[in-house]
């Protein structure tokens, strides 16, 4: 896999540099971004997401890249899916609200199967709730909130180190798989400062999407022989039909029910089957644990503290903190499961979204929601008494 | 010579005439037959368009057509060019990404009433105030044909539609004058009987730098039938009767009412004005 230091070389002095750096997590989601090769944004201002906007006004231009501010979100994310087929990587970013009017697009980014990253830096909700403060209620939205049948992938960043290093991560499986990549910040990851070390060049790998091989005539855009087919760019001579409408290997509109159906198997096949190269999650003191609280994000910072005073007052508990929401890393919840833990806790700023997928593959064993949604996180004291409620029942 | 094709649905052979024998290259032949209705002034403008984009002295493989949804959003899939074929309304802000990612590419929006000016509305003002470098191609058939004949921006008022089966209540958008009043470089409104104007038109689009906007007006029997128009062809006379050349005309003045007594067409707008993204 080539790395940065080999594929962006005339621009490696342009880049943030290698070592240790203290940047808010919208602005190191924005640097690796930058890294990872994005060279277009197009966005729509919403707060907790605008420094990412505002940054990118300021860092595109001198790396060659491009930046414009769009009428809405729903042209953000076409013009997005545009540029990225025209060959650019390409990314905007967002919040509740505006990932609401996205979700159209992410359906045409899926079927077209174009790479691209979205950042959504979630806030309270529902509706347009308060922007200024946190939330975590998109967990399941960025899955499921387009019809049909598809596949995203999502991180989840607990802190300014992960928005960079997950923000190269979204594009390089955006640009692997040919789909649309999302980056589930929250208002609190998105304005908290920390360290970021960002690695030299040549430890940085960068994924690139297929390209075709073959002639143009002999080029299908959706060869079903793959399952990540070849991607010709806008303008290369391939003369491609790149369709919405539900479509044959050769991008022409079907109503066939067999091409219809390896169309879509495809689509989640190509997620599906990788979901285990591409899910990542954190064990945290889980060896022993009786009880499995589940959380992520700006939230998991918290639950860590309640898990290390618990852990002193003698209660089993331990944390198993997904990276990504998508795919979940469901068969760590059933190896727990089989392994006799008591109860799974999920703690999230939500009244319940995570825990739905949890109790999906939790065999049985209880799954209990610490409901909290005002706009802040739990504090460890709050996690604490209520995780004990629950394990004392 | 002409050509020999096997109709896809049916598998019988036919020859194509040989007025298209330039611009065969340029359709996807194995698509035939297309799916407009018969009448439909689709197919005049997709012809046009291919030999527009033949003759634009721009590189073929540069030419990007993008589409939505509806009726005119199928031309892109029968021209034999990169096209993509996109989200409803969404073809301008898509066109938008791939000109500013590549400024080599010649990008061409071609879009119904319906899909440009209802649901893309917001898309095509701001794009042009842009002034972005894309070429949208309009095809007004006053009417949401693919689903079924319901009521779109340009409907004039009193028009019978399968949602305004009273009269339509609404005022109508005059096209050119939006397209000016919101910035466009080059604007014009032709029909689809005025094939050799269209195709000036067409290729003066391709040299125009910034948003161009032409204005088709086409027949389409699902608004002649339910307003007692007669067929696409009688709908055609109207246009040949009383339409009118004035490439002067006070853009103000040249609505479309529902009595079609005055249709005036022209290349109405061409100005410098800069680019917002070159």
């Amino acid at each position: 896999m080539p790395t940065v230091a080999e594929l962006y070389k005339k621009d490696l002095d342009k880049l943030l540099k290698p070592g240790i750096h203290f940047l808010d997590g919208n602005t190191a989601t924005a640097e690796g971004a930058v890294t990872a090769g994005c060279r277009f944004y197009a966005g729509y201002p919403i707060t907790p997401s605008n420094e990412i906007a505002e940054y990118m006004s300021y860092r595109l231009p001198q790396v060659g890249g491009k930046f414009i501010q769009m009428e809405d979100e729903i042209a953000s994310i076409a013009a997005v899916l545009g540029a990225s087929a025209a060959g650019v990587k390409s990314m905007t970013a967002t919040s509740g609200p505006g990932f609401s009017l996205m979700q159209e697009n992410i359906g045409l980014g899926s079927m077209l199967e174009i790479p691209a990253v979205i950042v959504d830096v979630m806030r309270a909700g529902p509706s347009t709730g308060i922007p200024t403060l946190l939330g975590q209620g998109d967990i399941l939205q960025a899955k499921y909130g387009s019809h049909g049948d598809y596949e995203i992938v999502a991180y989840l960043p607990a802190n300014p180190q992960e928005a960079f290093d997950f923000t190269i991560k979204a594009f390089n499986t955006a640009e692997k798989y040919r789909v649309v990549a999302v980056v589930l910040s929250d208002q609190l990851v998105g304005h908290m400062y920390g360290k970021v070390r960002v690695p030299e060049f040549d430890e940085i790998e960068i994924v690139e999407r297929p390209k075709p091989t073959v002639p143009p005539d002999q080029y299908l855009p959706y060869d079903s022989k793959y399952l990540v087919p070849p991607m010709a760019i806008a303008g290369t001579g391939y003369r491609v039909n790149n369709e919405s409408l539900t479509h044959t290997d050769k991008g022409y509109p079907t109503t066939d029910k067999d091409a219809s159906f390896k169309l879509v198997m495809r689509l989640v096949r190509k997620i599906r089957e990788n979901e285990k190269e591409i899910a990542e999650w954190e064990e945290y003191l889980l060896d022993d644990a009786e009880y499995v609280i589940v959380s992520y994000g700006s939230t998991s910072g918290s639950v860590r503290r309640a898990i290390k005073v618990l852990r002193t007052q003698g209660y089993r508990v331990g944390l198993l903190r997904p990276k990504t929401a998508w795919p979940f890393p469901g068969w760590v919840v059933e190896n727990l499961a089989s392994r006799g833990v008591q109860k799974f806790i999920t703690v999230e700023v939500n009244m319940g979204k995570m825990y739905h997928v949890v109790r999906e593959f939790s065999r049985g064993v209880p799954v209990e929601h610490i409901p909290y949604a005002p706009g802040y996180i739990p504090d460890p004291d709050y996690v604490m008494s209520n995780v004990k409620k629950v394990i004392e029942g | 010579m002409s050509t020999e094709v096997e109709v896809a649905t049916t598998g019988i052979k036919v020859e194509l005439p040989k007025a298209y024998d330039d611009i065969k290259d340029l359709i996807r032949i194995d698509r035939l037959p297309h799916i407009w209705c018969p009448g439909c002034g689709l197919g005049i403008l997709l012809k046009l368009l291919a030999r527009a984009i033949k003759n634009s002295g721009i590189p073929i493989e540069k030419h990007v057509i993008v589409t939505g949804i509806g009726c005119t959003g199928r031309i892109g899939g029968y021209l034999r060019l990169d096209a993509y074929h996109v989200t409803h309304g969404r073809a301008i802000p898509f066109a938008v990404g791939l000109k500013m990612a590549n400024p080599e590419l010649e990008v061409t929006v071609v879009g119904g009433d319906g899909d440009i000016l209802a649901i893309g509305g917001n898309h095509f003002i701001h794009a042009a105030r842009r002034n972005d470098d894309i070429n949208v191609i309009i095809v007004n058939n006053f009417i949401y044909g693919m689903t079924g004949g319901q009521y779109s921006p340009t409907t004039p008022k009193g028009a019978k539609t399968t949602t305004s089966p009273y009269g339509h209540f609404e005022n109508p958008f005059n096209v050119p004058l939006l397209a000016y009043a919101a910035g466009a470089s080059y604007v014009a409104r032709w029909s689809v009987l005025h094939q050799n104007e269209l195709y000036q038109s067409l290729l003066e689009m391709f040299r125009v730098k910034g948003f161009a906007v032409i204005e088709v007006l086409s027949p389409c029997i699902i608004y002649t039938d339910r307003n007692a128009m007669g067929d696409a062809v009688d709908f055609m006379k109207v246009i040949k009767e009383r339409s009118t050349i004035d490439h002067n005309a006070n853009l103000a003045d040249i609505d479309i009412d529902f009595s079609m007594k005055k249709i005036v067409l022209g290349n109405f707008v061409k100005r410098e004005r800069p680019v917002s993204y070159g």
